[in-house]
């Protein structure tokens, strides 16, 4: 089944210093299970794309679909659960009551409250830090967190933006794997926003690689690596080298196409 | 001794020092022209020592003692009963009312107020000049008029009146508490303006993505992201608060109140009357904040900030 669907996909931004282009003419497939993770430089329309996903970013040229539904649809119907760059939690609100979040605001009873809290804080490693304010976790935890209050309404799709980008990499290769077991597990469908070449060809199933100004897609690799839990060493085999290297010429080319403008 | 010298109490008494200190030298230098003056008429020259006995327990004096104003401050307060008419207190009381009402209306206004200029673009644009320039109307000169206003328009022949049922006092109250909350509601409107304002980007994407109604998001977000907003605001409020309350007794020819003591103190030439009734004022004041603190405390607490 297609989750997600776009087609002559364009957006640009008008600013006082005129158009600024952020995707351009993009057509990309999502199928139900599929681990896609975007990459590119800055500015390349990543997060962009992910934002008209999530409509919160209005597209102005083509057409995408959500579950067969309109992105503005498919956010009243809670159909995908978004993870940003930061945690975002409330620092008022306990870790728990943080989780409890989308649960009060979509009106869940308390005891569904109760269960599904308990579960995503097992699914995400955090069970025991229910009662604690978000300044006494980690950064690595916080995040975390903020997957398992994305976690907690069951949405099938799974929006995330960067979200280990300001972790070192002790942590980053921890809550990869950690990722990969939920992804295993959840079965859901997950787009995934990052600007590191082996975290990508790490989580995915299929890699989209992006390019800047205008913002459009350049390759889309589908991974060879097998599907489900891969173990980290993984990434010293020839396999893994081979596709991070295709990831790396399309952002080669990408930038090439930049000089020459 | 270190401790001690760096403890928070020992500057604050370090400096109630110095400034008792000062008041005592100023005591003898506006005094004693007065009092000169008065020995002159009377063939008297006194020597220094005497001078400045005599300017520090003069019973009329431009400047009283700090001892004279502790003195008659103590007796007005506690060695009366607080009914009587001549105890500080009574009068403290008056004005302590009047300012309590008037900041819960100022806040709960200034709340209101700050909610639908966030909501409400056209409002944004409006009233937040009109809520400034309110503030630049000397509040002196105005509040006599307000002040009468509101007391005919809540004794009068109409249907708020009717509807109310205050008795003379009750509409005094009411229309002293305007004045308090006339000065007590701007500072609680700019910080919650600021304060409903202040949650990040991420967090209001973050609510979107739930599909969350604008109710769920002022309750859920907006509000407690504002409510360190509102403490720093209700403290200026409060102390704002207390001195409309005086100005609306002062030249309205209020009987009871700290405004209505001093007024009535400075017809008499009652000078330490007047430094006693502004020292009960002041530490009014100082309760009142105290008390907005301690709640603030209580509140961020149990919000889980840092201790």
């Amino acid at each position: 089944m297609t989750v997600v669907s776009a087609r002559n996909l364009g957006l640009t931004f008008k600013t006082d210093d005129g158009d600024v282009v952020a995707l351009s003419d993009v057509n990309l497939d999502i199928e139900q299970g599929e681990f896609v993770s975007f990459i590119g430089p800055s500015g390349c329309g990543k997060t962009t794309f992910l934002r008209v996903m999530a409509d919160l970013e209005q597209p102005t040229a083509g057409s995408i679909s959500i579950n067969g539904m309109t992105p503005a649809e498919a956010r009243k119907k809670r159909a995908y659960g978004y993870v940003f760059q930061a945690p975002a939690l409330f620092p008022w609100r306990t870790i728990e009551k943080n989780v409890a979040l989308p649960l009060e605001i979509m009106g869940y009873s308390a005891e569904e409250r109760r269960q599904r809290i308990a579960r995503s804080m097992e699914l995400v490693n955090l069970a025991g830090f229910e009662r604690k304010f978000p300044w006494q976790l980690s950064g690595g935890m916080q995040q975390r967190a903020s997957i398992a209050r994305a976690l907690a309404f069951d949405a099938d799709l799974l929006l995330m933006d960067e979200p280990f980008g300001a972790l070192d990499e002790i942590v980053r290769d921890h809550l990869n794997s950690e990722l990969l077991k939920l992804f295993a597990r959840t079965q859901k469908t997950i787009a995934f926003v990052t600007h590191s070449i082996p975290e990508a060809v790490y989580l995915s199933t299929k890699i989209v690689v992006m390019s800047p100004r205008p913002g459009r897609v350049t390759d889309i690799i589908e991974s060879t690596l097998p599907k489900g839990e891969r173990p980290l060493e993984i990434r010293e085999t020839p396999e893994f080298l081979a596709i991070a290297h295709r990831v790396r010429e399309g952002l080669r080319a990408g930038h090439s196409y930049e000089e020459h403008a | 001794m270190d401790a001690l010298r760096q403890s928070k109490v020992f500057a604050i008494l370090m400096l109630v020092a110095v400034l008792i200190v000062i008041w005592y030298l100023a005591a003898i230098w506006l005094n004693a022209p007065v009092i000169l003056d008065r020995l002159s008429r009377e063939g008297i020259t006194p020597d220094v020592v005497d001078l400045v006995v005599r300017t520090w327990s003069y019973n009329r004096p431009i400047l009283p003692a700090p001892h004279q104003v502790a003195i008659d401050l103590f007796n007005s307060t506690l060695m009366l009963a607080p009914a009587n008419k001549r105890s500080l207190i009574y009068h403290a009381w008056i004005t302590l009312s009047a300012t309590l009402m008037g900041f819960v209306m100022g806040t709960v206004l200034g709340v209101a107020l700050a909610i639908f200029i966030v909501h409400n673009a056209a409002a944004n644009r409006s009233l937040m000049p009109w809520i400034i320039a309110s503030q630049t109307v000397p509040i002196l000169a105005v509040a006599p008029v307000i002040v009468v206003l509101f007391f005919n328009l809540l004794t009068g022949d109409n249907l708020i009146a009717q509807m109310l049922r205050l008795n003379s006092d009750g509409a005094q109250l009411v229309s002293k508490g305007v004045i308090s909350m006339y000065l007590s509601f701007f500072p609680v409107v700019v910080g919650m303006v600021k304060g409903l304002r202040s949650p990040e980007l991420i967090q209001l994407d973050l609510l979107r993505t739930y599909n969350a109604t604008g109710l769920q998001t002022l309750r859920l977000l907006r509000w407690p992201a504002a409510v360190p907003f509102l403490f720093a605001s209700m403290k200026v409020g409060v102390a704002a608060s207390l001195v409309g309350a005086i100005v609306a007794e002062l030249p309205t020819g209020a009987q009871a109140g700290i405004g209505a003591k001093l007024l009535i103190g400075s017809y008499n030439g009652q000078t330490i009357q007047i430094w006693s009734a502004l020292i009960l004022a002041s530490i009014l004041a100082g309760l009142l904040v105290a008390v907005v603190g301690l709640v603030e405390r209580a509140t961020v607490r149990s919000m889980g900030a840092r201790p």
